[in-house]
């Protein structure tokens, strides 16, 4: 009996207990299973197990034509499906190459910053959840509804979008449409800034996150992370400065990184980059002329015509026709595009044989390559810290096991 | 930082050509620029030392492994499958893109793990899915699927349906 309890040979030796986190736990928002290796409340080491909601995204995609792959997009970081859903159609328009009126770029950056506002509430209220803190994350979700009454109106669709097409949108947009926007940009930042006065300088908010979950810049550099969590440790890179797509380059704003990458700083990057969202919303609005009916490139052998003239006129019924049962010509090629997705580069790396589908397609998956970090993080920390590097690290399930 | 227009990136596909060519002289096979990417096709056996040459060179010193990839080409015989690099130099924004093929009967290539500590989900995946061994990976299981399956389902000759059925035409609107 005495051997169980303390072992003389090795009086020093620990006994550790394994905690098994997940595959479903209430604190992990998603899927996730980490085995946890404890000494008490302390993590010593972990291993992430991931693919619980894996869906062959990769493998379907070389069956269906390009415009159908829209809504796999959707379902990678659904909490911003349109910046992924436009990283897809700017792919595609990169391989054919047409180039969009500026007008609808500028409509572009507008949605994309509107869902990248969307990802940043929810990630950081969660944070705020976290930390045992539920009013500011109750209070701000009001506005990704309003975010997604915008969306629903231009697409139909909230939550998985499956907005625009390649080479523009499906409509212009309609009147409430940009009231809804214009009444989100007069309100949100007064929102913002109360549900900023309940964390940034909360004290036991900054005791819970400052420290928890840190990571150097070269060591986040050496483990490709991206996005904000990349700009938390100090690394200014931005995908929409250093390689700009739609028209971002017309933009004047900030990227705000941090210090010490962690949770904290992941916090107030994400935070600050809402205001520099909200900025670029500003000007982008600012540019667009309302009144303009431009809202999609002329490429008829690409871009669905309207309903009314595939019934009355010929040529509409033959690119009709030909889209739809992916007949168009297609060019053989191999294209890179990448955009700036909620958490990090999201890259669509597409080879393409000429035919209907895509010969292979890769997606360069922001979270599933910083989420192997993950056990070094959180080694050395508590159960509790862990829970909050997770949350405030921005792992999407969906885009993670794609 | 440069903006990468087309004289950037000729300039740099050639710099990188011209210093692949000089050290690794019998590595490079062929080498083009496709849309805004230098793209360089090298022998896979030195797949290891180009890539921490790239990485190292004070110049060039691609830091960042954007991300891998498999491919998969049945009908290329001797080289059926692939191993694509993409890399990056933030402060100077260089990216490339590397190509290794390895014939179908011997599914190997050095693994990278050693000199970017994200190459190891990324080499997992890919052995996940086409079942190419990265010689020297510290844990090379399957990531994504089930441990116990014995197929690699993006290979090609993998059905995404079930072959089985027959009330399903493809010959008119296939691939």
């Amino acid at each position: 009996m005495s051997e169980i309890v303390e072992n003389p040979a090795h009086p020093e030796e620990k006994e550790y207990t394994t905690l098994n986190l997940g595959p479903t736990h209430p604190a992990t928002h998603g899927i996730f299973q980490n085995v946890l290796k404890m000494d008490g409340e302390k993590i010593v080491d972990a291993e992430s197990t991931i693919g619980y909601i894996h869906r062959a995204f990769e493998k379907i995609s070389e069956r269906k034509p390009y415009y159908m792959l829209t809504t796999l997009t959707d379902r990678m970081n659904y909490c911003s499906s349109p910046i992924n859903n436009m990283g897809w159609h700017m792919t595609v328009e990169k391989l054919i190459g047409v180039k969009l009126p500026k007008r609808v770029e500028y409509m572009r950056v507008v949605i994309m910053e509107l869902s990248r506002i969307a990802d940043h509430i929810i990630c950081n209220s969660v944070i705020g959840v976290d930390t045992g803190a539920m009013t500011g994350f109750l209070y701000i979700f009001q506005w990704r509804e309003f975010i997604y009454e915008i969306f629903e109106n231009i697409c139909g669709a909230r939550l998985t979008t499956n907005i625009g097409r390649v080479g523009g949108f499906e409509r212009n947009w309609s009147p409430e449409v940009w009231t809804k926007i214009d009444n989100f940009m007069r309100d949100f930042p007064e929102a913002l800034k109360e549900f900023e006065n309940l964390l940034v300088r909360n004290r036991i908010f900054m005791d819970r996150t400052i420290g928890a979950g840190p990571i150097k810049g070269d060591r986040a550099l050496e483990y490709g992370f991206t996005g904000p969590n990349l700009r938390a440790a100090g690394v200014d890179y931005d995908v929409r400065v250093m390689n700009p797509y739609s028209s971002y380059e017309d933009f004047d704003f900030v990227i705000p990184v941090g210090q010490n990458g962690d949770t904290y700083d992941r916090f107030m990057v994400r935070e600050q980059e809402m205001w520099e969202s909200l900025s670029i919303i500003k000007q982008a609005l600012a540019k667009i002329d309302r009144n303009d009916p431009t809202y999609h490139a002329e490429v008829p052998e690409f871009y669905l015509p309207p309903k009314e003239d595939v019934y009355n006129k010929m040529e509409a019924l033959i690119y009709h026709f030909k889209i739809v049962m992916g007949e168009d010509n297609i060019p053989v090629g191999e294209v890179y595009h990448s955009v700036e997705g909620g958490n990090g580069e999201l890259g669509f790396y597409l080879i393409s044989d000429g035919g209907r589908c895509p010969y292979r397609l890769h997606f360069r998956r922001p979270c599933f390559i910083y989420y192997q970090a993950y056990p070094e993080m959180i080694k050395g920390g508590m159960l509790s810290d862990a829970i909050l590097t997770m949350s405030s690290m921005n792992v999407i399930a969906g885009e993670l096991d794609a | 930082m440069a903006v990468a227009t087309a004289e950037n990136i000729k300039t740099l596909h050639d710099t990188v050509l011209a210093k692949l060519k000089e050290k690794f002289a019998d590595d490079v096979i062929s080498s083009e620029i496709d849309y805004d990417f230098p793209v360089f096709v090298v022998k896979r056996e030195n797949i290891q030392n180009i890539l921490k040459f790239l990485k190292e060179d004070p110049e060039l010193n691609f830091h960042f492994l954007t991300t891998l990839c498999g491919l998969h080409y049945p009908d290329n015989k001797g080289k059926e499958f692939g191993v694509m690099y993409q890399l990056h130099n933030m402060p100077k924004n260089f990216r490339i893109r590397l190509k290794a093929f390895i014939p179908g009967n011997d599914l190997e290539i050095s693994s990278v793990t050693s000199l970017w500590a994200t190459a190891n989900w990324m080499e997992r995946q890919e052995y996940d899915f086409f079942g190419i061994i990265f010689k020297g990976h510290p844990n090379l299981k399957r990531i994504l699927n089930m441990d116990d399956i014995t197929f690699f389902p993006m290979r090609k000759e993998f059905p995404l349906e079930d072959p089985t059925r027959d009330d399903k035409d493809d010959t008119m609107f296939g691939r």
